[in-house]
């Protein structure tokens, strides 16, 4: 076995235990530190289902950030959306047999791969072209957009410049998996976006990728309406009641 | 025109975002609390040598408080969507005003002190040593946040500023830089009883006279009781309400309604204030112990209800957290919710025909409607999301003729603040109060141009006093803000009440 496939194994185990370790750890204290006040932004449901249905249009639709920014909106969602698309092409790396869903979806996470980066494209020309967006933009916002568009760019060059085995490329993960690790193609093009995803999936518990669990532990957003008819009360707060 | 030594916004028929002015409000900071008005409320006198530990220490404790601190503080990722939403920046044109902008004031420390990333790569990611530097630029601007969530709505995580500005200033208390605008008047309310020093027998004294003056006008005997015992409800109104204009004239409004009702009422001397100023400095405990005197005045008072008067914060307190601040209610009628808005209690005999009204008494005003921050952003009347938009507009139009929205954009959810909420309705912060509320009054100013708007009516006592400050600094009438129940006691036929309309009705029959 090739040092670099030694290497490339070690680091998706260590990524993908730090993503996994990491975001546990942040949900864990996301979900015990105790929202002491109701404070959804109103007009909010008044119901459990309610809530349910105002978080699903802000996961899926980005419902708030329409209201506040087209531009953003169109750039945000279009890039969102291509990644989910191309993260569902690449399941077909991890499971065997590919199932049906997956095998349709396939062209599609092309498309997604080019709406992807044209996405990000438009948000980072934002981070340069609009002055309080500049103002905003610290260094670790451009290295982020970097880091994605170059995962996004290397992806696409696989596909339509220098084509890569991808059998290999699924016996090296599907390897992983069941801890028999088969060898890596030595691709450049390959190698690299490993490496981008791998550093990705190591960042994402230290940085802002975190408004993903995050947005599901706003209370802003996932509290009912019901003050008057519920008693809210958190635990530390009991305490002062005596 | 009022006289100011800053330049007053101009007013535009479009709203505009203007392009960025780095430091332009670096200036205005509200005066410090001295150590008399720090320590009743349990915070240290002033500034000690070892305020950094003292503030990085209690940040921690906050963090593991909120989980609205630690979500929003990780959670941003700099989208820009809030950064022209705040009224603040739009009239200041400071980014350290664009919602962003202030929470990575918080942020940057955060992100030293608690965050893997700023630990080791501080100037990748922005994080920030907690200097002295840095502490006065938390002092200035979050003393230019009105908390009116006007961001959260636009955030796509919910971010809400107001729960920064809160902890931030929650922070600055405990290691003894304070505000002394809100720290003095949350003394003043556990010494006496309400926010403006108003003692018992004063109220009284304002009360009786209010009595006076309404059977003198209508021949009705309207009372306007305090501390009457087993009376069925028990009013919390701002202390605004007992003198200043327009203010009163709600009030006045308030026993009108009741009287008809055929309603017991009271005030009460004890907890003779609705607003709740724990809550702009986001103490808690002090939010509590405020809460706490409504509940003692309810069961010495015997009441069965609780009705909150017009007041825009005091009824986020009230609807949002007055069941956990001083809940259970369980020793109150359980057929009425607890509590309730005077607007909804109002709506309510509206809508079952028990109240007369002769609109034509406001004909001399065309009206338009503020929704005031808080009601409409945190909180909720009747039974229905929205009815705090709904409700108060349908009082307005069931005693008026004249009545116009403002632009869709500056109403209802999306409304922009009066610029002097969130506790910064003091002469201190004239400037940023006066350019904070440009986004209002612009487009005030579009529908009295376009539709002939005369008045502006609102639900909140902060945002009346401050257009009536600040109004005429864009060359408007202070008195073009009027109360809500203002409206309904100049249009409200009494039972028995000899009106004007009856003599022009005689009159009109004469030259007939």
């Amino acid at each position: 076995m090739s040092f670099l496939t030694v290497v490339y194994a070690i680091l998706f185990y260590f990524a993908f235990a730090v993503l996994l370790a990491g975001l546990i750890r942040k949900i864990v204290q996301y979900a015990r530190t105790p929202a002491p006040l109701k404070i959804p932004t109103t007009p909010a449901p008044t119901t459990e289902a309610g809530v349910a249905l105002r978080l699903f249009r802000e996961v899926v639709f980005f419902e708030s950030l329409f209201k506040g920014n087209k531009w953003i909106w169109i750039f945000g969602w279009v890039f969102h959306f291509g990644l989910f698309l191309v993260t569902l092409r690449h399941l077909r790396y991890f499971i065997d047999p590919v199932w049906l869903p997956i095998q349709l979806v396939q062209p599609f996470g092309i498309y997604g791969g080019m709406a992807m980066v044209a996405g990000l494209a438009g948000l980072w020309a934002r981070r340069f072209l609009v002055d309080r967006v500049r103002y905003i933009t610290g260094p670790s916002d451009h290295l982020i957009l970097a880091l994605l568009i170059l995962i996004g760019l290397s992806g696409l060059m696989m596909t339509f410049v220098v084509h890569v085995d991808v059998i290999s490329v699924k016996l090296f993960f599907r390897g992983l998996m069941t801890f028999n690790i088969s060898p890596l193609p030595a691709d450049p093009l390959l190698l690299l976006h490993l490496l981008l995803v791998a550093a990705l999936m190591i960042v994402f518990p230290f940085s802002k990728l975190l408004h993903a669990p995050g947005l599901f532990f706003s209370p802003t957003r996932n509290q009912v309406d019901n003050p008057r008819e519920k008693r809210h009360i958190a635990n530390w707060a009991k305490s002062l009641e005596q | 025109m009022a006289k100011a030594n800053f330049t007053v916004p101009e007013l535009k028929q479009y709203a505009e975002i203007p392009a960025i002015e780095p430091g332009a409000m670096a200036h205005s900071s509200p005066f410090v609390s001295k150590p008399e008005f720090q320590e009743p409320l349990g915070f240290p006198g002033e500034l000690a040598e070892d305020w950094q530990d003292h503030a990085i220490a209690k940040m921690g404790e906050m963090l593991g408080k909120y989980r609205s601190l630690r979500v929003y503080l990780d959670s941003c990722v700099k989208c820009g969507s809030c950064t022209d939403k705040c009224h603040y920046y739009i009239g200041t044109k400071d980014p350290k005003n664009m919602p962003v902008g202030r929470q990575d004031l918080m942020r940057k420390v955060y992100r030293r002190y608690f965050t893997l990333a700023g630990k080791y790569f501080p100037k990748l990611v922005g994080a920030e040593d907690f200097t002295r530097e840095v502490l006065d630029d938390w002092y200035s601007y979050f003393h230019q946040c009105s908390q009116c969530r006007r961001c959260s709505v636009f955030c796509p995580y919910g971010i809400d500023t107001a729960e920064i500005s809160m902890a931030a200033r929650e922070i600055m208390d405990g290691i003894g830089m304070g505000q002394k605008y809100c720290n003095e008047i949350i003394a003043k309310v556990y010494k006496i009883g309400n926010n403006l020093g108003l003692p018992g027998p004063a109220l009284l004294d304002t009360l009786e006279g209010l009595e006076e003056d309404v059977e003198d006008e209508t021949g009705v005997a309207v009372k306007y009781p305090v501390d009457q015992e087993g009376a069925e409800i028990l009013l919390v109104t701002p202390s605004a309400d007992f003198f200043a204009e327009p203010h009163v004239d709600g009030l006045i409004g308030y026993g009108k309604v009741f009287h008809e009702a055929g309603v017991s009422w009271t005030v009460s001397s004890y907890a003779s204030e609705a607003a709740n100023f724990g809550m702009f400095i986001g103490s808690y405990e002090n939010m509590r112990q405020i809460s706490q005197r409504i509940r003692k005045a309810a069961i010495d008072l015997k009441v069965k209800r609780i009705v909150f008067g017009e007041c825009g914060h005091a009824w986020r307190v009230a609807y949002s957290f007055l069941n956990t601040l001083a809940g259970p209610w369980d020793f109150l009628d359980p057929r009425y919710p607890v509590p309730q808005h005077i607007c909804e209690f109002t709506n309510e005999l509206i809508k079952e025909g028990k109240l007369k009204f002769d609109k034509s008494q406001n004909d001399d005003m065309v009206l338009t409607f503020h929704d005031s921050c808080n009601v409409a952003r945190a909180t909720r009347m009747g039974d229905r999301p929205g009815g705090q938009f709904e409700i108060p507009r349908a009082v307005i139009k069931a005693v008026c003729n004249n009545y116009f929205d403002m632009d869709e954009e500056t109403i209802r959810e999306r409304t922009f603040c009066c610029g002097g909420g969130g506790g910064l309705l003091t002469d201190d912060l004239m400037e940023i109060r006066v350019k904070g509320a440009k986004p209002r009054v612009e487009a005030l100013n579009n529908v009295m141009q376009e539709k002939g708007v005369t008045h502006l009516a609102a639900i909140c006592a902060i945002c009346k006093s401050q257009f009536s400050k600040v109004l005429p600094f864009y060359g408007m009438e202070m008195d073009q803000v009027v109360s809500v129940h203002q409206l309904v006691s100049n249009a409200i036929v009494l039972t028995g009440q000899e009106t004007e309309n009856d003599d022009e009705d005689e009159e009109a029959g004469d030259a007939a």
